[in-house]
């Protein structure tokens, strides 16, 4: 019995390993955004609706869908919240045309799912990685997204950065310079710590596009698990008894 | 239940099972393979993984019919009807999560239920076909579940069945031919998907099913193994019942239940609180839709997977064709096959066996695990050298099975079987 636990706990242990690690290049920045802060989500979709809903659709989200998920008003939803659609259970769509490769090199992706793809702190970190590249045709580019067709349509929030590159030599030992962060050039409308949480609560509001029901999974697992246990000891008492006579 | 006709007052129900016994077998079936069936009364931890098997079964069969009946199996719609699925239609997201992670927990369950037999024998005459049906299963099992995989046409399914399917080009002469006629295209598409999910809803889990009866009938047929690897045919009492077996029904099937609750503790826990398991269970690159046009940073398969697929990775190409690697993943999956017959111990189980097979058990258990590991992992670094030793020692497991078995001290097994847990 106990070597089986061993064995198990080996299994498990490199099954985190594999996990682990995985990460190349540089490290993205953790987001801190939490799905139950309704108040985070709310802000998150207004500017996504005011800054990103432009370019951005999310076609697997309804406008009625996520009002009654985030609490927010249905009067309060057709004022201020729908720009491309006035029928609340369309899903989200953006106002780019169909044939709009052209503007910037490539159609911009839906973010419906982009939390799930790439993760809520990839998108808080890529939010965060604009910096001045004068060689790119809207003069930015990312820290998290080398080449990025974006423009940095926050740069009036948070002003520009300039690239930090560091000399590393490569194996042959010639010198060679790593981008390796970004730095504050100009200040913008918001201050540091207001631009985060600005795009702290966008990267929260794409979490729960990804998987609207995530909230409510979670909050409706406690109850199976509490359950779960309640039946796996009822389970054990009644196999305790049956197998009283079993010498 | 029609478990104990001869206690109540001839009553309804009683009448209407004697009015069913006499036109089908309900009563003979119930006793024969249930309450009078005797199985050993020393099973331990590890004899629960076999009615799990059968629990999780049941799980994708159910949730999977439910699946269908809102999925397309078109490369235009198979991506949205999945986000269908999980926003728009009543409690699809739960079916859809019991189902990507009930395909994971069959993998965990079907690998320690297979290692168990490892462990006491449970292959060894007269048990062959009982472990040949079990490889037939563990076999069609993959080819499901890698169907499976392909349906919700995200980018990992797109470039997972290209990797796949293209492996059956590397076999000379056919091999071009074969991988076309596998996709029904020049390329992984709509009439790929299409005919996957035939494959995936209907001809895998009938055959599937059929497999697991057959496997069933043999069990009944020669009796449960057990952790001393006895017979315990050998020790009746008066009425000629087994001094060390019980009936399955009632002892196991309560016994079997404090599994069920002890598996859906942890099932439920990944479910609705990890369902992609850190993208183990349900990568990040598949949220992204098929694209002909960009392949994903790093193309894994899932992680039941990993073992193979770090032994193709592991054989170098050789006289200009990448098909031993091919050959290899094939002849690891063929090996298990002869286990039976590749065992010369005297003794079944490990219990009273002597060292050199548990060594080779255990080396043999983190050599597949390494391998797991390496094959999710991009092929730099130390990788590469780790899977070309580990896959020679899963082989060499094996192979030199018949050597090590025979050679190796045994203890001696006792007459009856030694306490139960």
């Amino acid at each position: 019995m106990l070597k089986s636990w061993v064995l198990i706990t080996i299994a498990l242990l490199f099954a985190g390993l594999a996990v682990a690690d995985e990460e190349g290049g540089i490290a993205l920045l953790p987001s801190g955004a939490d799905i139950k802060n309704t108040e985070s989500l709310q802000r998150g979709a207004r500017n996504f609706m005011n800054y990103c809903s432009g370019c951005h659709s999310l076609k697997y989200l309804r406008y009625n869908r996520m009002a009654a998920d985030l609490k927010i008003p249905e009067s309060e939803l057709a004022g201020n919240l729908m720009f491309t659609s006035d029928k609340a259970f369309d899903t989200i769509n953006s106002a780019m045309p169909k044939d709009s490769e052209g503007w910037f090199g490539k159609q911009p992706p839906d973010l419906s799912l982009m939390a799930r793809a790439r993760g809520v702190d990839y998108i808080y970190s890529f939010l965060k990685g604009f910096y001045v590249d004068k060689t790119r045709p809207w003069g930015v580019n990312n820290l998290y997204l080398p080449s990025a067709a974006m423009p940095h349509v926050l740069q009036d929030r948070q002003g520009l950065q300039k690239p930090v590159f560091k000399n590393e030599p490569d194996d042959h030992g010639s010198a060679r310079m790593v981008l390796v962060g970004v730095d504050t050039m100009t200040p913008g409308a918001l201050k540091p710590e207001e631009y985060d949480q600005f795009v702290r609560d966008i990267a929260n509001f794409l979490d729960y596009a990804g998987e609207p029901v995530k909230d409510k999974r979670q909050s409706m697992g406690i109850f199976v698990m509490l359950f779960l246990l309640v039946f796996f000891v009822f389970a054990y008492l009644l196999k305790k008894e049956y197998w009283k006579d079993v010498h | 239940m029609a478990a104990a006709p001869d206690t109540a007052d001839p009553s309804k129900s009683r009448r209407l099972i004697g009015w069913i016994d006499e036109r089908f077998p309900m009563t003979q079936l119930w006793r024969s393979q249930v309450s009078e069936y005797y199985a050993p009364k020393n099973f331990n931890f590890w004899y629960y993984f076999g009615s799990l098997a059968l629990f999780v079964l049941a799980n994708q069969l159910v949730t999977g019919i439910f699946l269908t009946m809102s999925y397309k199996p078109s490369a235009a719609e198979a991506f949205s009807s999945i986000e269908y699925i999980m926003r728009d239609v009543d409690g699809g997201w739960l079916i859809r999560y019991l189902h990507s992670t009930g395909a994971s927990a069959f993998f965990i369950v079907v690998y320690l239920h297979m290692f168990r037999a490892l462990l006491y024998g449970s292959h060894r005459k007269p048990r062959e076909l009982l472990w040949i049906f079990g490889c037939l299963i563990y076999l069609l099992l993959m080819a499901e579940a890698f169907m499976g995989y392909v349906l919700p046409w995200g980018n990992m399914s797109f470039w997972g069945a290209q990797v796949i399917v293209s492996l059956f080009g590397s076999l000379p002469v056919i091999g071009g031919g074969l991988v076309e006629w596998i996709r029904g295209d020049y390329v992984i598409a709509d009439a790929t998907l299409n005919r996957f999910f035939a494959l995936h809803v209907a001809a895998l889990p009938l055959a599937l099913v059929f497999l697991v009866i057959a496997h069933l009938m043999a069990l009944h047929e020669v009796g449960s193994n057990n952790p001393d690897g006895i017979d315990i045919k050998k020790h009746k009492d008066a009425e000629g019942h087994y001094l060390d077996g019980i009936p399955f029904h009632p002892y196991y099937t309560v016994k079997d239940l404090v599994g069920v609750a002890g598996f859906l503790l942890i099932f439920c826990g990944v479910i609705f609180f990890a369902p992609t398991f850190g993208g183990l269970f349900l990568e990040g690159p598949n949220f992204e839709p098929a694209n002909p046009l960009q392949t994903p940073p790093h193309i894994a398969p899932v992680w039941y997977f990993t073992p193979f697929y770090a032994m193709l990775r592991a054989v170098p190409s050789f006289a200009g064709t990448q098909v031993w690697g091919v050959l290899v993943m094939g002849a690891a999956i063929v090996v298990l096959f002869f286990v039976p017959w590749l065992d010369r111990s005297p003794v079944l189980s490990i219990r009273y066996r002597g060292p050199l097979y548990k060594i080779a058990l255990a080396v043999f258990s983190v050599a597949f695990i390494i391998l797991g590991v390496c094959g999710l992992k991009p092929p730099s670094g130390i990788y590469p050298q780790l899977a070309k030793i580990c896959t020679a020692l899963y082989f060499a497991f094996f192979l030199l099975m018949p050597w090590y078995t025979k050679i190796d001290s045994v203890k001696p097994v006792p007459e009856r079987v030694t306490g139960h847990a």
